[in-house]
């Protein structure tokens, strides 16, 4: 499953998700439901949000979710790879986490299905044994 | 009589089933950051603390862009 087929899954099983992004920790997009500078700016305020809460405390941060009276915003972070979602306000946090958390698993199976297919030539199939019906 | 009673008790359920609900729509709709770290731990920064001045006007910044269109 490529990026932009785990963000319509997304938004299609959640219909909390106003807007999602993935991204790596470099900020290059993977793909977005947000078209153009609208997906960068996201992605540029989530890996902020994930950088000054890491300065505030010790640990990898897995996960962060704000919420203002407008909205949340959800940050989920698996090694270099991020997604970044919005929602209206009092959002199902568990569900939400759930949902982005698939959502970032099933495009990261991509890169390793096309690694694996790039590199491996399909096996040709080996032609029935005829079976001789004289016998 | 009975009629005034009925009418006060009825008033008197109707102020604390508001202040509830508005107490309960005031604290969902309070303003926080929830961080989950790698080790299973969570903490939260309400409002008002340093930790989240510093990361709600991100937040709103992050929802402010994807809201644009």
């Amino acid at each position: 499953m490529d990026a932009a087929q785990a963000l319509a899954d997304l938004t299609e099983i959640s219909s909390q998700v106003e807007a999602a992004v993935l991204f790596d920790e470099a900020g290059e997009i993977a793909g977005s439901t947000l078209a153009g500078e609208g997906a960068a700016a996201l992605a540029r305020a989530a890996e902020k949000l994930l950088e000054r809460a890491s300065a505030l405390g010790a640990g990898d941060i897995a996960q962060v979710e704000a919420s203002t009276p407008d909205g949340s915003v959800f940050v989920v972070s698996e090694g270099r790879r991020r997604i970044a979602a919005t929602t209206g306000p009092d959002p199902t946090t568990g569900l939400v986490f759930y949902d982005l958390k698939s959502a970032l698993r099933d495009s990261a199976t991509v890169s390793d299905t096309e690694t694996v297919s790039d590199t491996v030539k399909p096996r040709r199939k080996r032609a029935p044994k005829k079976v001789d019906d004289a016998a | 009589m009975r009629r005034k009673a009925l009418g006060l008790f009825g008033f008197a359920s109707g102020l604390f089933a508001g202040s509830v609900l508005y107490r309960r729509t005031v604290a969902r709709r309070r303003q926080r950051v929830d961080v989950y770290f790698g080790d299973g731990s969570m903490i939260t920064y309400d409002d008002g603390t340093p930790e989240a001045d510093a990361l709600l006007p991100i937040a709103r910044d992050a929802l402010a862009a994807a809201r644009r269109r």
